[in-house]
């Protein structure tokens, strides 16, 4: 069975800056990926090529085999890849549970008339909506602020709620832009649970993150990029000793 | 409207009866107390009601600004007027009119809509001010070569409501009361501006509303939840645009004739005013907004009698009052409910914590 995910040469160009040249990836299913790489490396820009929020100017991404680039990304989330963002961007003044509603528009279907005539059908795809959105909230724990605006919640609930809104969309991919920024120790320990109870449920996860040791310890394999190039892809054990990815973070040779 | 809905269910049907009761009253009660002229004039408020509606939909729900509103309700005046006028000699039913003069002016809606997709706040409202102006200006230039609008002299003559031979510009005797055609029009007006109220509440708790609201609050965010947010837009753009265009229709009927001047920029703003001094996105306040911009500016005409009988002279012309106060009104609002007169409750939060 070829990879979940696989990015063949994704080259990313903003006038003359080259974000991401040639990125060679390959996700397989069920794993935790990690993307890492030191600040301005083009994470957060791979994640905009793979989500359709940026075109890339050059490669392609596949998705289940199939072509991935140039879907706009309302396509890409129905093709199964939901996402968190790095400043959280969350629907500040709907309710938390509103906000996962919203998630799942996509794999709903009620239109204009649905919604005014309120028919068996539409009652029973909201009723449903209402009821898959609480389990979500229970999921990652914030179930009892269901009726709290999103803005209003602490940090690390925003969090949760965007992973929340994220997963109600159904994807088989979840890609996750710093998740663990700005946490504790305590609410990071959270989320790593959170993190392997979605891989155990059946979504593969793709993580940038800077906690190392979140990383190292969670993810089953690791990519590092720098300067918008892949520098080392390998278990986290290999990538760890690599003296490319050492010389990339502490830059130059050290000794 | 919130408590109504928690009263027990026999409480409950007796206050919808009382208030239904007083709707049906107050038409004859206005008139007994303050003359016809204000029975014409909750007439037109009701119209005002069901563009600040369509507005909203725009506006408050898909955060969309637009300064061209006007021009839809234009379209379905117009494509009333010109299917129910001696102006071509043909008079087709109103039951036909109606619905489509709606199908129109959603059509117009998506015209205007589908080119300024990736425009947002005040890039999109300087394009929707262009398209309200252009439709003005067409409606006032195409009388030549060929006459289709009548130009500046508008199209008169316009065909009342009517079923069978049941019409509404005629008066009737009913139960020893006159029922003129503004008391049969605020019938048709409280219907049509009711149908508005409860299209506009089941369409902000659903699916469709939810995913408006979504991308007034994060555009990117809702792209990237799935949200198709081309067609979506375009969707808040149809629906205000029939809201407007069925306004426009009865607009027509009701007048009798319609002329470009009916339908200028300040008209557009006026509309937007109602939903933002209402409340934005939130249906009480828009209707509130309506109500009270339609009957205050009427309301001020007493000022010049008034100025007559204690003063001796008018010192200040009513309609330059009317305006003077009327930005005094926006001013003060702003500084001191900025949320709107009376927002939604989670309007309210979100000017409160900035």
């Amino acid at each position: 069975m070829s990879a979940l995910l696989e990015a063949r040469g994704v080259c990313m160009r903003f006038g003359g800056l080259d974000a991401l040249s040639d990125v060679w990836l390959a996700i397989e299913r069920g794993v935790i990926y990690g993307l890492i790489g030191p600040n301005g490396a083009g994470k957060t820009t791979f994640f905009n090529v793979l989500t359709g929020l940026y075109e890339p100017s050059a490669g392609e991404v596949l998705f289940e085999e199939r072509r991935l680039s140039g879907c706009k990304p309302h396509q890409v989330a129905e093709a199964g890849i939901a996402r968190t963002f790095q400043n959280i961007r969350l629907f500040a003044n709907m309710t938390a549970l509103e906000n996962v509603m919203v998630g799942r528009h996509v794999r709903t279907k009620g239109g204009v008339l649905g919604a005014v005539f309120r028919d068996a059908r539409t009652r029973a795809e909201e009723a449903d909506i209402t009821r898959r959105a609480r389990e979500l909230l229970d999921y990652v724990g914030i179930g009892r602020h269901a009726h709290a605006l999103a803005k209003n919640l602490s940090y690390g609930d925003q969090r949760r709620l965007e992973i929340a809104r994220a997963l109600a969309t159904e994807p088989r991919l979840l890609a996750l832009d710093e998740p663990a920024a700005g946490m504790n120790a305590t609410e990071t320990a959270e989320l790593r649970g959170l993190m392997e109870r979605i891989r155990a449920d059946g979504v593969t996860l793709l993580l940038i993150e800077h906690d190392v040791k979140l990383v190292m310890g969670l993810c089953d394999r690791v990519a590092v990029l720098d300067y918008g190039k892949r520098i080392c892809e390998g278990v986290p054990a290999e990538v760890q000793c690599n003296p490319a990815v050492i010389e990339a973070y502490l830059g130059g040779h050290v000794g | 409207m919130h408590r109504l809905r928690d009263l027990p269910p026999a409480t409950r049907y007796a206050a919808y009866a009382l208030i239904a009761l007083a709707l049906t009253a107050l038409p004859f009660l206005v008139e007994a107390v303050l003359g016809r002229t204000w029975v014409r004039i909750i007439d037109v408020a009701l119209l005002f009601i069901m563009l600040a509606l369509g507005l909203n939909v725009v506006v408050g729900y898909a955060g969309l600004l637009d300064l061209g509103y006007v021009a839809f309700f234009a379209v379905g005046a117009y494509a009333y007027a010109l299917l129910a006028s001696p102006h071509f000699g043909v008079h087709w039913p109103f039951f036909a009119l109606l619905p489509l003069g709606a199908l129109v002016a959603c059509v117009f809606g998506v015209l205007l809509g589908a080119p300024t997709l990736r425009l947002r706040g005040d890039y999109l409202a300087i394009v929707t001010l262009g398209f309200g102006e252009i439709i003005r200006i067409f409606l006032n230039n195409l009388n030549r070569p060929v006459n289709i609008t009548n130009g500046p002299l508008g199209i008169t003559l316009i065909d009342p409501l009517r079923i069978g031979d049941l019409s509404l510009a005629r008066s009737y005797e009913l139960l020893g009361l006159t029922v003129a055609p503004v008391h049969s029009y605020y019938y048709v007006f409280l219907a049509a501006a009711a149908f508005s109220i409860f299209v506009s509440l089941r369409l902000e708790d659903s699916r469709i509303g939810r995913a408006w609201i979504a991308i007034r609050e994060d555009e990117v965010a809702a792209k990237a939840m799935g949200i198709n947010t081309r067609d979506v837009k375009l969707l808040a753009f149809a629906m205000g645009a029939t809201f407007g265009g069925v306004s426009g229709g009865l607009f027509a009927s009701f007048q009798g004739f319609v002329s470009p001047e009916s339908f200028t920029l300040l008209d557009s703003i006026m509309i937007l005013c109602m939903v933002v001094l209402g409340g934005m996105g939130h249906v009480p306040g828009v209707v509130l907004g309506a109500l009270l911009l339609t009957a205050l500016p009427e309301a001020l005409r007493y000022v010049a009698p008034l100025q007559q009988e204690f003063l001796g002279r008018v010192v200040i012309d009513p309609s330059d009052l009317r305006m003077l106060l009327f930005g005094l009104a926006l001013v003060l609002m702003m500084l001191f409910r900025p949320a709107g007169l009376w927002p939604s409750r989670v309007r309210k939060r979100e000017f409160a914590s900035g």
